[in-house]
């Protein structure tokens, strides 16, 4: 008889399912995995199979350019993995494609939940209170003062942005993968039917999303546009884009950048944006604790980020929590 | 309120100089009169709510929010106000309807005492939302840190309402807030204010650092730069009063100065105290350091004024008996101060001399000749310049002499605030007490966080969190190896280092990654440069 939960294993490079010998989200090269999303510091390539939805196969293969060992597994398929574990995946509510791993071995449940958030995204499946043993938690904007407002608040600045500035152009800084598409998809749900302008290195990603039934309207390209065309649209980029070179081809574009870390002036002014925009696809403070609560599991498990601060929480609510540090999962750009 | 916290978000996020001036110009049109007058006030630093210290505030949300959180997100955020606006428990029940206006906050915050502040304080903050919430608290506390200095906010008011800044600048330091008198004037096309008879502040002309360039001395007069501080003696409607550059009423420090003119003028000099160091023996003037026993004292003792007494060297004439000078050429203003020094007392005042050359190279070699007389450097004035308010490219320059400088090696580095939250910006170094191979260690010697770029920040911050030894809250000792060469305009002796030591103006001048700590200076070679 072995301890409870010795069959999972966190490890500084991902969490190990010792029956199986199958890691989750391992950060470097091993011969069986499960992904939980496409984001790159989840979703690493080399490994021998790769176990995950189909459109994070899919991205995964616009990104590494192979689909070698590639396994698709359904929400809601039950997967036997070998030495007893059988997986689960679940809607996480993150990106396209995003799950939370339902492991079972023994008659205990263990749900890792990858990234993930509880408000509504048009781009992707909600995510799924599910009860278990032990949740294995992200905690990105682990501290209280992390609360995102309904998108629909921060659409309506971008929209008046745009208005505002009929000469110039507004330049949207958003992650490549997941935040890009969802703000189109919102700005479309808003009613802004208008031409949408895109930074080179998001057009296939777009295109992967429309193909997943994810329609994103008009878009077209900054390098197939002149100055002129562009002014008073909406422009969308990566973060990485804002104050680079590239950025010098628009019409006076006013920098905005949508992140939760935008809720903290400090963040928003070092990276120079002028309109911050509180948009994450990570859960916030609420939607943290609230998840715990719902879930309502034995133990909580903290994968990365401001993990200080919600041991804090589980302990001032008499749940048993412990941080696990794993390396390398840190998003600046979320 | 919610205006007024928006302008100020809207300045957080605004970079260009242009897009703050149209913000701020927006807003002082469209606001109603007494909200716009306090505004102006609080983006100009006029506004002093003493009940309030950022203790307050925390100490309120100790009572709210679990400690631990608190901490824990204060560290991220690195600033108490925005931390406070972002945790306030939103109030469950309706909050009392009626918009609040700056005014009212105003009103409130200022008739608040100590033990008051905490009782009254929650129910402004209930009112108001995240970001009304961090308006009011940067307004009760100070620093609105909008990147907007009290210069640009007058600007501001100038181009609203279309009249000259000058204007502006010659009224502000009579008025008070919320400046009914300014917008009667500026807005609503009433008359100007009248201040004859009141002894206020005119900006003053100031100098531009003479970087690298040469004039010709048939253009310019040289002058020393005595290391004091500068400061205008006003006397209007029989009263005398002395303010420091920024306009701050220095009078009940130096009560000496206040019997002693006996006509109205406006007089622009250098306060200093009776001693040797600058000036020679007759006459002469005491190093910066002695000054600075009289400085920032609201009462003065019959002992301060007998060992330090203070006296003005007089520079320049801005006003003379009705007369304004300010438009007449340098050389005509230096003949009328000139022929009025027969009327001021040598007990308290005297003329700062010219310093005759023949041509700019002999200049320069007086010129290197100042250190042994601890004077800055010298002044370079235009002889047909205009008193004008401000720095006026080509008119006056500064030219100090070289800074000295020394290695030192780091030993702590604290965290910025703001901008520089995430960062270790702020650095104590030291200088070995002895022969650092004989075992001796470090002692500290001064504190800098300017002279370094935005990339040598990062490499610094990179460096610190590497070579941490030990962690006292948001301050880190760090392995003694990193060598700083550290300029400074002079250096005194003080109780405040363990040293003895102090630095006037410290500034990171090289960071020498390549140099190794065991080199760099002791403190013995940092003494030897000690002028008191």
């Amino acid at each position: 008889m072995t301890a409870p939960f010795a069959w999972i294993r966190p490890e500084p490079w991902g969490i190990h399912i010792v029956p199986a010998d199958i890691w989750v989200d391992p950060s470097r090269p091993v011969p069986r995995a499960l992904v939980t999303h496409g984001h790159a510091d989840h979703a690493r390539g080399g490994h021998g199979a790769t176990f995950a939805t189909p459109a994070t196969l899919a991205i995964m293969k616009l990104r590494y350019a192979t689909s070698d060992g590639a396994v698709p597994v359904e929400y809601g398929e039950s997967i036997a993995l070998g030495g007893g574990v059988s997986a689960t995946f679940l809607p996480a509510g993150h990106v396209l494609g995003s799950a939370q791993i339902l492991l079972e071995h023994a008659g205990e449940r263990v749900i890792i939940t990858g990234d993930y958030k509880r408000a509504p995204d048009p781009t992707c499946e909600p995510f799924q209170v599910t009860p278990c043993d032990i949740f294995i938690t992200e905690a990105t904007f682990g501290l209280p003062v992390f609360t995102h407002p309904p998108i629909a608040e921060e659409i309506g600045k971008l929209l008046k942005a745009r208005s505002d500035n009929p000469e110039a152009c507004v330049l949207v800084g958003a992650y490549a993968l997941g935040k890009a598409q969802r703000v189109i998809a919102e700005l479309r749900a808003a009613g802004h039917t208008d031409t949408i302008w895109l930074h080179g290195a998001m057009e296939a990603m777009c295109h992967l999303y429309e193909e997943h039934g994810v329609p994103l309207g008009d878009l077209r390209l900054v390098g197939d546009a002149g100055k002129d065309e562009m002014r008073g649209s909406i422009v969308v980029a990566p973060p990485s884009a804002l104050n680079d070179r590239w950025s010098r081809r628009l019409p006076d574009p006013v920098t905005a950048m949508a992140s939760g870390w935008m809720r903290v002036r400090a963040r928003a002014k070092q990276r120079g944006v002028e309109l911050p925009l509180v948009i994450s696809d990570h859960a916030d403070w609420n939607e943290l604790t609230a998840t715990i609560a719902a879930v309502n599991p034995q133990e909580t498990w903290i994968t990365h980020g401001r993990e200080e601060a919600l041991l804090r929480w589980c302990q001032l609510n008499q749940r048993r929590a412990r941080a696990l540090a794993l390396v390398g999962y840190e998003d600046e750009d979320d | 309120m919610e205006e007024f916290a928006a302008l100020l978000d809207a300045l957080i996020y605004t970079a260009s100089r242009n897009r703050k001036l149209a913000l701020i110009a927006d807003y002082l049109r469209a606001a109603p009169d007494t909200d716009r007058g306090w505004a102006l006030a609080a983006l100009t630093g006029g506004l002093d709510f003493p009940a309030v210290k950022s203790s307050t505030i925390r100490n309120l949300m100790m009572e709210r929010v679990d400690p631990v959180l608190w901490a824990l997100s204060r560290d991220f955020v690195g600033d108490t106000a925005e931390t406070a606006s972002l945790l306030w428990p939103e109030p469950k029940s309706q909050a009392p309807q009626g918009d609040l206006s700056l005014a009212d906050v105003v009103t409130r915050l200022s008739a608040l005492t100590r033990a008051a502040a905490p009782k009254e304080l929650p129910g402004l903050l209930d009112r108001l939302d995240a970001k009304g919430r961090y308006a009011l608290i940067k307004l009760a506390t100070g620093g609105m840190r909008v990147g907007v200095s009290a210069r640009l906010a007058k600007t501001a008011f100038a181009q609203a309402f279309d009249v000259a800044v000058d204007a502006v600048e010659e009224y502000w330091h009579a008025l008070a807030p919320p400046y009914g008198e300014l917008f009667d004037w500026a807005a609503q096309g009433g008359p100007a204010p009248d201040l004859a008879d009141v002894p206020h502040f005119r900006p003053f002309m100031l100098a531009h650092p003479l970087e690298g360039g040469e004039v010709d001395l048939a253009d310019y007069a040289a002058e020393w730069k005595w290391d004091g501080i500068r400061v205008q003696l006003v006397r209007a409607g029989g009263e005398t009063r002395v303010y420091s550059r920024s306009g701050d009423d220095i009078s009940a420090t130096f009560p000496e100065l206040l019997e002693v003119l006996a006509f109205d003028a406006v007089l622009d000099g250098e306060l200093l105290v009776r001693g040797t160091a600058q000036g020679g023996e007759a006459g002469g003037a005491a190093s910066f350091n002695a000054l600075q026993q009289r400085l920032g004292r609201k009462a003065v003792s019959a002992k301060m004024l007998r060992e330090f007494p203070a006296f003005v060297r007089l520079y320049d004439v801005l006003i003379a008996e009705g007369e304004d000078h300010r438009e007449q050429p340098w050389e005509s203003r230096r003949a009328t101060l000139e022929a009025l020094m027969d009327r001021l007392p040598a007990s308290h005042f005297d003329l700062s001399t010219l310093v005759a050359a023949d041509d700019f190279a002999q200049l320069a070699a007086i010129r290197e000749t100042a250190r042994d007389e601890a004077i800055e450097g010298l002044m370079l004035k235009r002889r047909d310049s205009r008193y004008l308010s401000g720095r006026k490219v080509g008119l006056w320059y500064k030219w100090k002499r070289d800074p000295l400088l020394i290695d030192c090696v780091l030993m702590y580095a604290q965290r910025g605030s703001g901008k520089r939250s995430s960062f270790y910006s702020d650095y104590t170094f030291g200088c070995w007490a002895d022969d650092p191979d004989a075992g001796a260690d470090l002692l500290p010697v001064g504190k800098a966080y300017s002279g370094f770029t935005d990339e040598e920040l990062k490499k610094i911050d990179r460096f610190v969190r590497q070579n941490t030894l030990n962690r006292f809250g948001p301050v880190r000792e760090v392995e003694r190896k990193l060598v700083f060469e550290v300029a400074f305009d002079s250096v005194h002796a003080s109780k405040r280092h363990k040293s003895g030591l102090a630095m006037r103006f410290p500034r990171i001048h090289r960071i020498r990654w390549d140099k190794p700590a065991h080199e760099a200076d002791l403190i013995a070679s940092l003494r030897a440069l000690v002028k008191d």
